[in-house]
């Protein structure tokens, strides 16, 4: 009966995996790898592992991408080829306060 | 050696593995089969021991030697980012500004605080009775934390997060899980072994040192994500270089 | 059916490290390093299921339910974990990399060394 649901879950698994390798840009790379978690939790509900389905939706959808976002945004921040750091400063409190 | 000869081998090595990998897997037993002689095993130990939970019983009772060597990577991992991101010479720390929020977001993080630290706690708490257990409820206690980040402002939660207590927090579970471990080799059994009475399966307290390592590891993993999420979040936030030659003007600027 | 869920494992496996060898930015090498990473969960967790079995959880199902296998989900939840913060630690190790050369292309970064 779950069969189908396990094959579904695994080409969902199998396509945003290769969405995540093949989206070079680091940010949305972070996106796309917090769907691979959701898929990636999805299949575990569905070949009865409940305990790892939760370990992976807060690590794989939240922790994960959370952490690549910080660090491109610290990356992003420190390269000297920038004009207008004053603007750039008001941009960046801006994400922080929508985030 | 250039990108196209980098492809090259890698194509050939995967062509290799691809190989390999399936003369495995044709070998494998079938997905489904029910034929699985660790897995009877080890419920059959789980119920002996009366932890409901079969995975947390492997986790802190079978192999509750595996998994203090899991915590001490985890434990080695946080310690190791913070030694690489600390504030080093030629960086200064400002302080971080208020930040505008609209009233909607801040009323529902607010709301959504207590009730998703109360889970996390809940899913820590119930790790061997129900699915959940220190690792998946310790992530979930200290991402909650960090809904004040988006509720209020970076002040706000470095109030609730001095780090200090976190930090000792991270070394006290490491060293609770060894502890439970040596406490049983002093009590006149092997190392790790689960001395403490199994209880009823089913209750809260059934399953003797699981519940014990499980409350070990949660604290351990929670102190240890907020940690490790801060010194990542003070790099973002809080440091910043020191104004050089490369940015004119930045660092007065700020 | 019986072939998929391996072959899907040994599909990510590969996929990920086609990611790390054409990577040009450390931070989407580690995502990859991610990606590779899963395909490990994949695959334990296909070995310990078993047609028409139940998560190994015994609050609320008789004792000789017949369930899937907890072991290899034991290992796999200690390794999403401990995964995350190896990747926090690589992170941490770009982001020193970066304050120290400017870059975050592996090409540049082997240029820099001569």
């Amino acid at each position: 009966m779950t069969d189908p649901l396990i094959a579904v879950a695994l080409v969902l698994v199998a396509v945003t995996a290769t969405a995540a390798v093949l989206n070079r840009e680091p940010l949305r790379q972070a996106l796309v790898l917090s769907f691979l978690g959701l898929a990636l939790t999805l299949l575990f509900v569905f070949v009865q592992a409940p305990d790892v389905a939760l370990s992976q939706l807060a690590v794989g959808s939240a922790l994960t991408p959370l952490m690549i976002v910080l660090t491109v945004r610290k990356v992003a921040r420190a390269t000297p080829a920038r004009h207008a750091p004053e603007e750039d400063d008001a941009h960046d409190q801006d994400g922080e306060a929508d985030r | 050696m250039t990108r196209r000869g980098r492809l090259l081998l890698f194509l050939i090595a995967a062509t290799v593995t691809t190989v390999l990998l399936v003369g495995a897997f044709v070998e494998l037993p079938d997905f489904g089969t029910n034929f699985h002689p660790y897995g009877d095993r080890a419920v059959h130990a789980a119920l002996e021991h009366r932890t409901a939970n079969a995975v947390a019983s492997v986790n802190f009772d079978q192999r509750a030697l595996d998994t203090l060597v899991e915590e001490t990577i985890l434990f080695a991992a946080v310690l190791g980012a913070v030694v690489l991101l600390r504030q080093v010479t030629g960086e200064r720390r400002r302080p971080p500004r208020p930040a505008r929020v609209s009233p909607a977001i801040r009323r529902l993080g607010v709301l959504l605080l207590p009730v998703a630290l109360l889970v996390g706690l809940y899913v820590v708490a119930h790790g061997q009775l129900t699915p959940g257990g220190g690792f998946q409820g310790g992530v979930v206690v200290a991402t909650a934390l960090h809904l004040l980040y988006v509720a209020a402002d970076y002040r706000a939660l470095e109030r609730i997060r001095p780090l200090g207590p976190y930090e000792v927090g991270d070394v006290v579970g490491e060293a609770a899980y060894v502890v439970t471990g040596l406490a049983a080799m002093l009590g006149g059994s092997t190392f790790l072994a689960n001395v403490l009475p199994w209880g009823t399966l089913g209750t809260l307290t059934s399953g003797g040192t699981v519940v014990v390592l499980n409350a070990a590891v949660g604290m351990e993993v929670a102190c240890g994500v907020v940690v490790l999420l801060a010194t990542f979040l003070d790099q973002v936030v809080e440091i910043d270089e020191e104004s050089d030659g490369a940015r004119p003007g930045t660092g007065e600027s700020r | 059916m019986t072939l998929l869920p391996y072959l899907v494992a040994g599909w990510i496996f590969l996929v990920g490290l086609y990611g790390l060898v054409t990577s040009r930015n450390l931070i989407h090498a580690v995502g990859c390093l991610a990606v590779t990473q899963s395909s490990t969960y994949v695959l334990l967790l296909a070995i310990g299921y078993r047609d028409g079995g139940t998560a190994p959880v015994f609050a609320d199902i008789p004792t000789d339910a017949r369930v899937v296998d907890p072991v290899v989900q034991a290992l796999t939840l200690t390794d999403v974990v401990v995964g995350a913060t190896v990747t926090a630690l690589l992170l941490a190790l770009v982001i020193q990399l970066h304050k120290r050369h400017g870059t975050v292309d592996p090409d540049e970064l082997s240029e820099l060394k001569g």
